[in-house]
C-alpha cells in the first residue's frame, strides 16, 4: 500500500449511535488506546457488543497532541517484547485496517552528546539485539550522512558524538491511525459514543456494574479504562489509587518547508526532538513541565529550552517560524513504564501510565489489554506491567529510553 | 510560566524554582511494621489531584528553602504559600474551571502570615 499520498476522505468513517441501556464491555477513552482495544476485542475476541465512550471528540486529547513518533529500541526485555510487537503490528496495520495511515519507516536515531550517553547508547544497541529489535550505533560521520542537516561540529556545547539508529522505526499520521481504527470498530459493530463523559460507576460488592454517564447510566459486565492523563481521576471515582502522576507535555510545529529533514532526530541530553511531517511542517517535542498539571498547556521556558537546543543541532531551523505549540497531559509513572491489566475493582482494567510514549504502543496495547479484558487474565506481553509491581518491586526502569524525561 | 512568591525572596519565575511534589506525605512512623503494600503507598502512590493540590517546591537558586503551595493543576493559579511543617490552609478556595489563566504571580497569591509557621519551620 502506498505510503506517498492522502487517502480520499469517505463519506463517513463511523456512526454516531445513541448509547444503549447495556453493553458486554464499556471502553472508557475513544483515544488511540481506546479504539485499538475496542477493534482487539471486537476481531480477536468476538465481543461486538461494546463501546467506547469519549468525553469529548473522538481521537481529541493526547492522540491529537503527539509528535507521532513509532519505535522499539526500549533497553529492558519487558519493553522491548511490547514495543517491537507494537512495531511489528504497525508494519501490517494499513492493509488489515484498509487503511492508508501513511506509517513511514524513515528511522530514528537517538543522538548521544557525552561519553555517559555514548555507552549507555552502546549498551541498548547491544540489548536491542539481543532482543530481535533492529539496532545499529552510528558514528557521528555516518549520522552525518543520514542526516546532512545536523551540525557534528565538536565545538558546540553539546557536540554529536554519536547516535543509536533504528531504521524500522519512524512516523505516522496520527489522525489517520484513530480513524483507521474507528472506521473498522464501527464496521464490526462497536459503538463510538462520542461527548459522554463518565461521572461515575455502579458496583455490586466490589464488581463493578454499569458507569454512569452524562448520558445516562449504562450497565455492563466489563470496564476498560483508558484515559491517559485522566486515569487517576477516574479510578478515585472506582475507588482506588494509581500511582500516577499527571504533567503537561509540549510540542509545536514550524510553518511547511520543502523535505529538508529525512529521518527522525531524538535527542535525551538536549532534549529535542524534531521530525518532518509529510505535509512539511517540523514537529518538535519538548519536556515535560516538573508540576503536575490538567491544563493542556505547558510552561514557555520549556519551549524556550527546546528551541535553543534545535537551533543547535539543526542550524537550518534559525529562521524557522513557529506555527503554534500545543500541550498534552501524560500519565507518568515512576518507573517511567506503564501499567496495563486489572485493578483493585472487580471487572475493571486499566491500561495507563504510557507517560510521553503512549502513541507508538498503541497497537500492542489494544491487543494485549483486549486479551485482559476479554479473558480476565493477563497476556503475556502486559503481564510484567501489571499494577502488583509497584508492590513486588519488580521495576521496568525505563527512564534511560523514554526519550522523555520524567 | 509560574510567578511564584518565595516566602524569603519574593516573586520569581518559575525556573528559579524545583518541584517536590505533594506536601504533607509523612514518612511511615513505625517503618519495620510495613506490608510490601503499604511501602508501596509510601513509595510510588500519591495524589494526583484535578483542583487544588498542596505541593512542595524548592527555591533552589535563591534562598534554597522548601516551602509548601496550593495550587490549581487546572488553572494553575496559585492560592496560598505557606512554611514547610505548617497545617494545610482550611480556606475553601473556588472549583477548578475547565479554562483559566495562569497565576500571574503576587495579585493572585495568598501568602500566610510567617507568624502562623512554627520555630524553624521552612528549614
Amino acid at each position: 500500500m502506498s505510503t506517498q499520498q492522502l487517502p480520499e476522505h469517505p463519506d463517513f468513517l463511523w456512526h454516531n449511535p445513541e448509547p444503549k441501556s447495556s453493553y458486554d464491555a464499556v471502553i472508557v477513552g475513544g483515544g488511540g488506546h481506546g479504539l485499538a482495544t475496542a477493534y482487539f476485542l471486537a476481531k480477536n475476541h468476538g465481543m461486538t457488543n461494546i463501546a467506547v465512550l469519549e468525553k469529548g471528540w473522538l481521537a481529541g486529547g493526547n492522540m491529537a497532541r503527539n509528535t507521532t513518533i513509532i519505535r522499539s529500541n526500549y533497553l529492558w526485555d519487558e519493553s522491548a517484547a511490547i514495543y517491537e510487537h507494537a512495531l511489528k503490528l504497525w508494519e501490517i496495520l494499513p492493509e488489515e485496517l484498509e487503511y492508508d495511515f501513511l506509517f513511514s519507516q524513515r528511522g530514528v536515531m537517538n543522538l548521544a552528546h557525552t561519553l555517559g550517553d555514548v555507552r549507555e547508547s552502546m549498551r541498548r544497541v547491544g540489548a536491542n539485539k539481543l532482543n530481535g529489535v533492529d539496532a545499529e550505533w552510528l558514528d557521528p560521520q555516518q549520522v552525518k550522512e543520514l542526516c546532512p542537516i545536523l551540525n557534528i561540529n565538536d565545538n558546540i556545547r553539546y557536540p554529536v558524538m554519536g547516535a543509536t539508529y533504528q531504521p524500522r522505526a519512524g512516523i505516522a499520521k496520527h489522525d489517520h491511525v484513530a480513524w483507521a481504527f474507528a472506521r473498522k470498530c464501527d464496521e464490526l459493530g462497536v459503538d463510538i459514543i462520542q461527548n459522554c463523559e463518565v461521572t461515575g460507576f455502579v458496583k455490586d460488592g466490589n464488581r463493578v456494574v454499569g458507569v454512569k454517564t452524562n448520558r445516562g447510566t449504562i450497565n455492563t459486565e466489563k470496564v476498560g479504562l483508558c484515559a491517559a492523563g485522566h486515569s487517576s481521576v477516574l479510578a478515585e471515582m472506582a475507588g482506588f489509587r494509581l500511582p500516577i502522576q499527571s504533567h503537561p507535555l509540549q510540542a509545536l510545529v514550524s510553518e511547511l518547508h520543502e523535505p529538508v529533514h529525512p529521518t527522525v532526530v531524538m535527542s535525551n541530553h538536549v532534549h529535542v526532538y524534531v521530525s518532518q511531517a509529510h505535509k512539511g511542517e517540523l514537529v518538535m517535542g519538548a519536556g515535560v513541565d516538573s508540576y503536575n498539571g490538567y491544563g493542556q498547556r505547558g510552561s514557555f521556558h520549556v519551549i524556550e529550552h527546546q528551541m535553543a537546543a534545535a537551533v543547535e543541532l539543526f542550524p537550518i531551523f534559525a529562521r524557522a517560524h513557529v506555527l503554534r505549540t500545543w500541550g498534552g497531559i501524560v500519565d507518568t509513572t515512576l518507573d517511567a513504564s506503564p501499567i496495563v491489566g486489572t485493578t483493585p475493582v472487580d471487572n475493571m482494567f486499566v491500561n495507563c501510565g504510557w507517560g510521553t510514549g503512549g502513541f507508538k504502543g498503541t497497537p500492542a496495547a489494544g491487543l494485549t489489554f483486549a486479551h485482559t479484558i476479554a479473558t480476565g487474565a493477563p497476556h503475556k506481553l502486559n503481564k510484567p506491567f501489571a499494577l502488583e509491581r509497584f508492590e513486588t518491586g519488580a521495576l521496568i526502569d525505563e527512564h534511560g529510553a523514554a526519550a522523555v524525561a520524567h | 510560566m509560574l510567578l511564584i512568591s518565595c516566602p524569603n525572596c519574593g516573586s520569581r519565575d518559575e525556573t528559579e524554582f524545583h518541584y517536590g511534589g505533594q506536601a504533607h506525605v509523612p514518612y511511615p512512623e513505625n517503618p519495620n511494621d510495613l506490608t510490601d503494600r503499604e511501602w508501596a503507598e509510601y513509595l510510588f502512590y500519591r495524589d494526583n489531584t484535578k483542583g487544588t493540590f498542596a505541593e512542595r517546591w524548592l527555591h533552589s537558586t535563591g534562598c534554597r528553602q522548601w516551602f509548601n503551595m496550593l495550587r490549581d493543576t487546572v488553572t494553575y493559579d496559585i492560592q496560598a504559600v505557606y512554611p514547610m511543617g505548617v497545617p494545610r490552609p482550611a480556606a475553601p478556595f473556588p472549583p477548578a474551571a475547565d479554562t483559566g489563566t495562569a497565576s500571574t504571580g503576587a495579585a493572585s497569591t495568598t501568602p500566610l502570615s510567617p507568624s502562623t509557621a512554627p520555630e524553624g519551620a521552612t528549614k
